[in-house]
């Protein structure tokens, strides 16, 4: 008997390293190319290519790539990009939330004639692909005279058009008991203290969370800006970042490159690891879309 | 205001009848304000999604260049065209579905199985979910094209480590066969998101299941297939058309590590459509391959909502 329990146990014991092998090395593919380009950031073109290691060889490194990449365009260097980048990420934020919160607060908490409709017609454009919306609303901001401006890249958050937001809110919102605002109304608070006061501490998780996706999608948004705006002064970062994308046969700076690039990604990543506790939390409880 | 709370006199069975009135109350005080917020959605819907679909078909059925004032209508012109003279649209099709019949089971299997291990009660699992997710929140960036057009180049990282294994160089950007798979190498990299809607899956599949099963001598391989994919097939369906709307619609990665080449191998739709409609400034045909798009996007989730009568398996 105890010597099929030792057999059990040795068996366990075999199954978890293959498992933790499988784990680390599945995680090394994942990071090798980010480890990397961090690590080629310090090379000279020379020590890039034809090799796999993550550091230059001794004493060949450099750190002449940063102020290099740094000033990345002819004209503007890139803080510049970043102050555009922010100039259209941080209320796109901030009205993602808003009105996403309020639409979601009208349908989960009120009973109005017509309320199937309106959730109805959420539901139906959660389900319809950005693509389909692409060119008519290029005209529409024509007709708005909003080309290249940077509210083309959040008129749209204004309006609580992304029904994945207002689908999460809502569903997390029919979580939290109804006797809180019941008492609250019962006291004088009118519906929008009720949301601030009552709702909006509860619901910091998926709030959080809805400002985190939202932000992470906007500095990773290529297609918009690369459609809405086109004057080189209103150019953001990952448009600036195109014009490093290099042929693959010139001679450039490559070292520079990366070291773009990884100026470009490690603020989304210290974004991230901020306030990934929250972050992967809701996205595992919702179902999240990317 | 506190003198309007319950009164310590109150039995359990009048607090409930008092919350009950409460509730019908609370919904007679405030019988606009629902209307009052949802005035944005509203605007939103009209303006943004509504009037855009109308607008696209439109202009799907009309010969239109930003020169001309006006779209002038011209019925399905754009759409006879595409379907018998277009060479390039034949092969945005076929490249479009290579990538999401090759990219959506690919995400999916890495995805599930990556799951099924870290369901596995082990050590540092957070750790790991958390190194797995962090290409997912990339995705798209500029930064991580230009990294991998980096490391696919002939003398680039891959072929590098390719070589350390004796294996000669391969031309991945260049060659009509690999560079389709770069792409689909750098989806299935992203798998992170799609791994944590499955790991929530699993958690949430029932441990008497699997007690029950080995008492009745099931194998690990039986009870994979008999009780974890069917209980979770609801989770496998959800993450099955998400992925595969994501490779529908991939823009960035073809546009920018391949520009749509070697010979059109990676001109995936999206690309197509932008380069017609903003780079060549033909919004009619643009609009009218969109809607191809978009039939093509629903025909198949069609497909895979009819099939899922026989293969997901709801619990309630």
């Amino acid at each position: 008997m105890s010597e099929v329990n030792l057999r059990t146990v040795r068996k366990a014991k075999i199954n978890a390293g293959i498992r933790y092998f499988i784990l680390i090395v599945v995680g090394l593919f994942m990071a090798y190319p980010l480890i990397w380009m961090f690590g080629s950031a310090f090379k000279n073109n020379f020590d890039i290519f034809n090799s796999v290691a993550i550091f230059p060889p001794a004493g060949r490194g450099t750190m002449d790539n940063y102020p290099e990449a740094w000033n990345i365009s002819r004209n503007h260097n890139m803080l510049f990009y970043y102050m555009n980048t922010l100039r259209f990420l941080i209320p796109r934020v901030i009205f993602q939330v808003i009105s996403c919160t309020l639409t979601a607060y009208a349908i989960a908490r009120f009973q109005f004639p017509g309320k199937k409709i309106v959730f109805g017609l959420v539901m139906l454009t959660l389900l319809m692909p950005d693509v389909a919306f692409r060119i008519p609303v290029f005209f529409i901001f024509r007709d708005m005279n909003l080309l290249d401006t940077f509210a083309s890249l959040y008129v749209q958050e204004m309006l609580a058009v992304n029904s994945f937001f207002v689908f999460m809110i809502i569903q997390f919102m029919r979580t939290i008991p109804r006797d809180l605002d019941e008492a609250a109304a019962i006291d004088g608070c009118g519906p929008l203290r009720i949301l601030t006061y009552i709702l909006v501490p509860v619901l910091r998780p998926i709030v959080i969370t809805t400002a985190l996706l939202t932000f992470m999608w906007g500095s990773n948004d290529f297609l918009g800006p690369l459609i809405y705006l086109n004057s080189p002064n209103n150019q953001v970062l990952a448009q600036a970042l195109r014009g490093l994308m290099g042929d693959v046969d010139t001679l450039t700076n490559y070292g520079a490159i990366f070291a773009a690039a990884t100026i470009a990604i490690v603020p989304v990543l210290a974004v991230f690891f901020t306030c990934s506790r929250y972050f992967v939390q809701s996205v595992t409880a919702s179902g999240g879309k990317e | 205001m506190d003198n309007k709370r319950n009164k310590p006199s109150e039995t359990p069975a009048a607090k409930a009848a008092g919350v009950r009135k409460r509730r019908g109350k609370w919904r007679l005080k405030f019988p606009l304000a629902p209307f009052v917020f949802l005035i944005p959605w509203f605007i939103g819907f009209a303006i943004f999604r509504a009037y855009p679909i109308l607008r696209s078909f439109y202009l799907s059925l009309s010969h239109f260049n930003l020169l001309d004032a006006q779209p002038r209508f011209v019925g399905f012109d754009n759409y006879v065209r595409m379907f018998t003279n277009d060479i390039l649209f034949t092969a945005s099709a076929a490249a479009t579905l290579r990538f999401v019949f090759l990219g959506t089971p690919m995400v999916l299997i890495v995805a599930f199985f990556i799951a099924y291990i870290l369901n596995f009660k082990l050590k540092g699992v957070n750790l790991f979910r958390t190194a797995y997710y962090i290409p997912s929140i990339l995705g798209g960036n500029v930064a991580v094209a230009i990294l991998w057009r980096q490391m696919f180049r002939n003398n680039g990282l891959v072929n590098a480590a390719l070589g350390i294994f004796g294996i000669d160089p391969i031309m991945w950007l260049r060659s009509e066969s690999f560079a389709p798979f770069v792409l689909v190498l750098l989806s299935a990299w992203q798998f992170g998101s799609t791994m944590l809607i499955f790991l929530a899956g699993l958690q949430n599949v029932s441990p008497s299941l699997y007690e029950a099963a080995s008492m009745d001598g099931a194998k690990k391989r039986q009870m994979l297939f008999r009780i974890t994919i069917p209980v979770i097939s609801p989770v496998l369906f959800f993450n099955t058309i998400n992925v595969m709307l994501r490779h529908f619609q991939e823009f960035n990665s073809a546009f920018l590590i391949t520009e749509g080449g070697p010979f059109n191998a990676t001109l995936f739709m999206n690309v197509y459509i932008y380069q017609r409609s903003f780079a060549g400034l033909d919004f009619g045909y643009g609009s009218a391959l969109t809607w191809v798009l978009l039939l093509g996007i629903g025909a198949l989730t069609l497909v895979l909502w009819l099939t899922s009568k026989f293969w997901v398996h709801y619990s309630d």
